[in-house]
């Protein structure tokens, strides 16, 4: 190290003697050691990548997609019911949940805006986040499916939206507090009643983060398969596209039913089934990204 | 952030004031929007007392024919003519598992959330931002599947080495012993994949909120970047790092089909990492659909088990976490 001024070699000096190797090769050593774990992350993630695309990849197609589920011993196309099923049960929980949850979250900001009440419920949908799904799952069999007598495809959407709730208002709620007060205070300015406010000003310019907080709940919901296992019954032969009569199917239970075969042509179209999930829920959270980054440029 | 900050293409049309509109109508059109929010905020802690009535109404046979011994017996015999549902072989496999999952996934996370906030360069940030919300968007059954039909195989070859390698060795050849490819430990990797991205994201909000004059500081008193980080990114966050592993353990404790997957399904007690084992919500997954009556009761009561477990260590760590927060936010 050359230093050009007396100034520049004193502290080169005083840095050389005050930081022995020791410490300096500790330094390095916790530096590799930190860049070694991201390599650690990405090594299982692109290893069951190229995983699931190989042996996906052979599998999916126009005919997988929409051809009924032949039994696990023969081989052949088939996922077509999973697919329905997968967008029929997603899409009710999504209408079930969003609405309330957007609600639940103006409740927390808006009205309750710091209160006991309303900091009990913002600390409780983070507990209920937390809550397995394997247990919504449950709730939902012992609320909703011993009671109707009914294995439907609304029953998974129920334990879907159990699930999702709690993501749709911690997104919506930090959304919400980002929207300028000077914006609230505007619109009463004009004579605005409050709920007019906050449905015609708060929640439109928090649009986009809530949407992108949605769209990741809805990728979570479309991946699950534990709380569909009590409560959607079992289908193979025809897509079920309604909701409220007749057992359904969905994709990932189709995976987790699929892979316990012995027989190649069933896991073949689990990993089909594979492959297509993964594609559907990477759509989903990348178009979260997109929506959330365009929102965060234009905010800069 | 200034007004056309959030959604400039759209400025927010206020209302103009409507005379005719005023007085009592608006009012009552105001108090019911106020009504139905709090309604739906209400909804989560409704919910949740819903599902602990619920699920104990139905559990509560399989609570009255054990009794304590549900959580203390390790007699699992569903099928016998005087049936026995001892759950601790489960549950000793839901705490092994997370424990596993645990040691492996908090140093890959922590060191993911310090390259994200002190060592990665700008531009090498964003891939890595991507790679964990990859890694967090992946399904839990496709880490299942891939677990069981791509890892478990080699993994049991693996096992086989490490056994041999071990043996003779008093304690520790007790603990890496067997070569099962469905086991304990198999579950706790995947498990530990599944885990990593949210403590790696929320460690990171933790670290990214230490006020930078403390780093200053202590680089300033002469420290290395890693003592820096040491001393004032992990000293300061301690208590938000404490948090953010408690929620990976609740995730992780609540894993349920990639586990079902990979677990091999044999109730056991036992110190031996590559073995076979089960756990409460693998359980339940595996054999709901064959249960009924007291059978079924007991799976349910499992998912009491887990519902309270999961919702006492969420509460402690959200306190953790909230805490952290309010101490970054006066500082």
């Amino acid at each position: 190290m050359t230093a050009p001024t007396p100034a520049g070699t004193e502290r080169d000096s005083l840095t050389q003697s005050s930081i022995s190797t020791g410490r300096r090769v500790r330094n390095s050593v916790a530096t590799v050691a930190i860049v070694l774990t991201v390599l650690i992350a990405a090594f299982p993630l692109v290893l069951l990548m190229i995983y699931v695309i190989r042996k996906g990849g052979s599998t999916v197609g126009l005919k997988f997609l929409t051809k009924p589920i032949p039994p696990p011993i023969r081989k052949g196309p088939g996922m077509g019911p999973a697919v329905v099923g997968t967008l029929v049960i997603t899409f009710w929980a999504t209408v079930l949940a969003v609405p309330l949850g957007i609600l639940g979250a103006v409740y927390i900001t808006e009205y309750g805006a710091g209160n006991r009440l309303s900091r009990l419920v913002r600390f409780m949908s983070d507990v209920m986040a937390g809550v397995p799904s394997v247990v919504m799952g449950l709730f939902i069999f012992t609320a909703f499916t011993i009671k109707t007598h009914k294995l439907i495809g609304l029953g998974g959407s129920l334990a879907l939206a159990c699930l999702m709730l709690p993501i749709v208002i911690r997104a919506t709620e930090s959304m919400l507090t980002l929207v300028p007060r000077e914006l609230r205070e505007a619109s009463y300015a004009l004579g605005t009643s409050k709920s007019r406010t906050v449905l015609t000003v708060v929640i439109p310019a928090a649009l986009p983060g809530i949407t992108s907080g949605c769209l990741l709940a809805v990728a979570r919901a479309a991946g699950e398969t534990a709380p569909l296992l009590f409560t959607i019954g079992t289908l193979q032969l025809h897509a079920n596209w309604n909701a409220f009569k007749g057992s359904n199917t969905t994709l990932s239970f189709q995976i987790f039913a699929n892979a316990q075969q012995p027989f190649v042509g069933a896991i073949n179209r689990a990993w089909g089934a594979a492959l297509t999930l993964i594609v559907l829920v990477l759509v989903l959270t990348v178009a979260a990204r997109i929506i959330a980054s365009r929102l965060s440029v234009k905010a800069a | 952030m200034t007004t056309t900050a959030i959604r400039p293409e759209t400025p927010p049309p206020p209302a103009p004031p409507e005379p005719s509109l005023s007085g009592r109508h608006a009012h009552l059109a105001d108090n019911t929007f106020r009504v139905v929010t709090l309604m739906c905020g209400g909804l989560v802690l409704a919910v949740l007392a819903l599902i602990a009535i619920f699920t104990t109404n139905k559990a509560f046979p399989a609570f009255r024919s054990e009794g304590l011994s549900f959580v203390t017996s390790r007699n699992w015999n569903p099928t016998a003519t005087h049936p026995h549902f001892g759950g601790l072989a489960f549950i000793y496999g839901t705490v092994g598992i997370s424990l596993i999952a645990l040691v492996l996934a908090i140093p890959v996370s922590l060191g993911m959330a310090l390259f994200l906030t002190e060592v990665a360069p700008r531009r090498l940030r964003l891939p890595v931002v991507y790679l964990i919300d990859l890694l967090a968007a992946v399904p839990s059954v496709v880490f299942g599947l891939w677990g069981l039909l791509a890892l478990s195989g080699p993994l049991s070859r693996f096992y086989v080495h490490v056994d041999n390698v071990f043996s003779g060795i008093p304690l520790l050849d007790r603990i890496f012993k067997g070569s099962a490819n469905k086991s304990f430990f198999t579950a706790g990797l995947i498990v530990a994949m599944m885990i990593t991205p949210i403590i790696t994201s929320l460690t990171r909000e933790v670290f990214a909120t230490v006020p930078s004059a403390q780093k200053e500081g202590t680089l300033a008193l002469g420290a290395t970047r890693w003592e820096m980080m040491r001393s004032a990114i992990l000293g300061y966050g301690r208590s938000g790092v404490v948090g953010a592993v408690m929620l990976g353990l609740g995730r992780a404790m609540g894993e349920t089909i990639a586990v079902a997957l990979v677990i091999g399904s044999i109730p056991s007690i036992t110190l031996s990492l590559f073995h076979p084992g089960d756990a409460m919500a693998a359980v339940i997954a595996n054999q709901f659909g064959e249960s009924s009556g007291t059978f079924q009761a007991a799976l349910i009561g499992l998912g009491v088990v887990l519902f309270a477990i999961t919702v006492v260590i969420n509460i402690i760590a959200r306190s953790f976490v909230s805490r952290t927060e309010k101490a970054m936010g006066s500082a």
